[in-house]
């Protein structure tokens, strides 16, 4: 009752502000475009690769190359949706008709991963077509083995970055700090620790990082990760449950 | 009915509310007085279980807010006119807010209509003046025809129709048997409004009582007396004569004096008796703006100094004043502190009836009963503008009683 209330009119906020189209076109447009180019730039370098890249070369996720800065505009979308209530003062006014805060915010976060659902979905088949439309004969196709959980994967990865930053969001309540903090994170700190050989396997384990594992469909040579395509997607939901834990309770403790 | 008991909120040190108490009852416009951060939106926001009391509790119809039934229908509130997406048209922003409360979109446009924001409900309220953001912030407060209203300074921002039409307003509401309840820093403004009056300071009740009352106990009148200018001396003959007739004087700024306790006849006979002309002799009101100031002067936070405006102007020569508004003739802010003399920074003069500032916090009207002179009869005539006070801190009671 009060729980459908709180979707039909969320979904009336989030349909009602400029940014929700924005940041989800930017997001969509950004990573077709990069996966594209970067797919076109490797058909082309293909002969002059070495071996070893040869072996560990996977079609289907070098299409998804442009999720690394499309996911960039998933986090400003999952960020203003739930920060935006805050930096306005509607939060207030949202919290004094619906005191259930706990049945406020699981609405509001519905609305907002159903939507960033279809939209990545969308974009990681478009992405995955338009790739392999540029790796030419070099591409691979839905058919074969891992590919469609590699792509379908890719959607929600996405869907689970922008489900984390809203916990993200609903924890820290301001959108500037949200985003200086999550902006960093995704784009530098992590790769930075999945990359250094020291903080490798503890890189392993940031969301990014596991989530991604899903969309591989060739295992790189001598990789050692001790988790497979759907257990690294478990550990970033793992992340996402305990953001919007975090969010949760500090919507029910702490003053509006 | 909104019932307060012991209401307590802490930030940290410091207190933003202190065990207040209070009754908003239905059928009535309260008006909730208090100076910038004496604790009325905090009051306001634990009123509707946004902030959580540190001690005390609030609930509307016996309930918590948080555990009213159907709270969205029950209860209306502008909190802040601005606390609205700048990039929603007012049209989405009430629709949203009413699915969030269960009530038919078709209400939206008729609020839209009641506040007269129809021609503008498709505009993005980004470009909405401050008067409109309080319309908008009103319709809100209206949707679900609740039974409880609140109001959070509505009139800020709103031109003179709109300031008139928020009170006849919250006046209809509360003549629909409604609780209406209306946060103001104004007055003037409550005292046409409102019905009842609860004022707070520093987060605390400082009065609870009906508007009537507040007015009968604190514009007891007084009469301006000014003997020829030239003649100082029948003015310090009237003085005594008048304190020897049971009168309190009080000099005024411009060399008046302020009469209280004899009635204008009286005043005039005796006057007569002395041998003293009068040049002017005329009944005043003191105003309930003045007699609120007076009641929350100890309880303001943020207190003005007169810009000295130092190095920028020629300094005045010895012993002379700086013009001052001539008391008691409807300026508004004749009681405001007088320009910081050196080595003697204090704060208003005492009101005219002894009492100064908030020193009666608790009591229920300290100013009711009256209050032995404080003047002594022998006011140097000679000095046109007489020192202000007495006393140097309005927080502690003056001695002379």
């Amino acid at each position: 009752m009060t729980a459908a209330r709180v979707v039909r009119s969320e979904w009336t906020k989030i349909r009602s502000v400029a940014s929700t189209v924005w940041t989800l076109s930017v997001a969509v447009v950004v990573t077709v475009a990069l996966g594209m180019l970067i797919s076109a730039l490797t058909n082309h370098e293909f002969a002059t690769m070495p071996d070893r890249d040869r072996l560990s070369f996977d079609p289907t996720f070098i299409s998804f190359a442009g999720m690394s800065l499309g996911q960039l505009a998933m986090i400003v979308f999952g960020v203003l949706v739930v920060a935006n209530e805050y930096s306005t003062g509607m939060i207030r006014t949202s919290l004094a008709a619906v005191p259930q805060r706990g049945t406020f915010l699981s609405g509001k976060i519905a609305v907002a991963t159903l939507l960033a659902l279809a939209v990545s979905l969308a974009t990681s088949f478009v992405a995955f077509f338009a790739g392999q439309a540029m790796l030419g004969a070099h591409g691979t196709s839905l058919g074969e083995p891992g590919v469609l959980r590699a792509v379908i994967g890719g959607g929600f990865y996405m869907t689970l970055i922008a489900v984390f930053s809203m916990g993200v969001a609903a924890m820290l309540r301001s959108p500037m700090l949200s985003l200086g903090v999550l902006m960093p994170f995704f784009f530098l700190i992590s790769n930075i620790l999945g990359n250094v050989s020291a903080t490798e396997k503890i890189g392993r384990f940031l969301p990014d990082q596991a989530g991604s594992k899903v969309m591989r469909v060739v295992t790189p040579v001598d990789d050692d990760t001790p988790y497979g395509p759907w257990g690294g997607l478990g550990i970033m939901l793992l992340w996402v449950i305990a953001a919007l834990v975090g969010g949760y309770l500090m919507l029910e403790r702490r003053d509006a | 009915m909104i019932e307060a008991v012991g209401l307590t909120k802490r930030y940290g040190d410091k207190t933003a509310v202190h065990n207040l108490s209070f009754q908003v009852r239905p059928g009535a416009v309260t008006g909730f007085l208090g100076p910038n951060g004496s604790g009325k939106s905090t009051t306001m926001r634990m009123i509707l279980g946004l902030d959580n009391p540190t001690a005390g509790h609030v609930t509307i119809s016996g309930h918590p807010y948080r555990k009213l039934p159907n709270a969205a229908r029950h209860v209306g509130a502008l909190l802040d006119a601005k606390a609205v997406h700048g990039g929603r048209t007012a049209r989405n922003h009430l629709l949203s807010l009413a699915q969030l409360s269960g009530i038919p979109a078709r209400r939206v446009d008729e609020v839209l209509g009641v506040v007269g924001l129809q021609d503008v409900a498709r505009r993005r309220s980004k470009g909405f003046s401050l008067g409109m953001g309080q319309r908008l912030g009103i319709a809100a407060a209206l949707l679900g025809d609740p039974q409880v209203l609140l109001f959070d300074e509505p009139v800020n921002g709103l031109d003179p129709e709109g300031i008139l039409w928020v009170r006849n307003l919250m006046k209809a509401l509360a003549a629909e048997g409604r609780t209406v309840f209306v946060s103001s820093h104004l007055m003037s403004e409550m005292a046409l409004t409102a019905d009842h009056l609860i004022v707070i300071g520093r987060g605390q009740l400082l009065a609870d009582m009906s508007v009537q009352d507040f007015i009968t106990a604190n514009s007891a009148g007084f009469a301006r007396v000014r003997t020829p200018d030239t003649e100082p001396q029948l003015r310090e003959k009237l003085t005594s004569a008048l304190t020897e007739a049971g009168g309190h004087v009080l000099p005024e700024q411009d060399g008046a004096l302020r009469v209280t306790g004899l009635p204008l006849p009286r005043i005039s006979d005796l006057a007569h008796e002395a041998g003293v002309r009068l040049w002017e002799l005329s009944p005043h009101q003191a105003s309930l703006e003045e007699a609120y100031m007076r009641m929350t002067q100890g309880a303001v936070d943020y207190r003005s100094t007169a810009d000295q405006k130092a190095g920028l102007q020629q300094p005045l020569p010895p012993g002379a004043q700086p013009p001052m508004p001539v008391p008691g003739q409807g300026q508004p802010g004749w009681y405001a502190p007088p320009p910081p003399r050196q080595g003697a920074p204090g704060p208003a003069p005492a009101g005219p009836y002894g009492a100064p500032g908030a020193a009666g916090a608790g009591t229920a009207n300290p100013y009711a009963q009256p209050v032995p002179p404080q003047t002594t009869p022998a006011e140097p005539a000679a000095a046109p503008a007489p020192s202000p006070s007495p006393s140097a801190d309005p927080t502690t009671p003056e001695d002379a009683r």
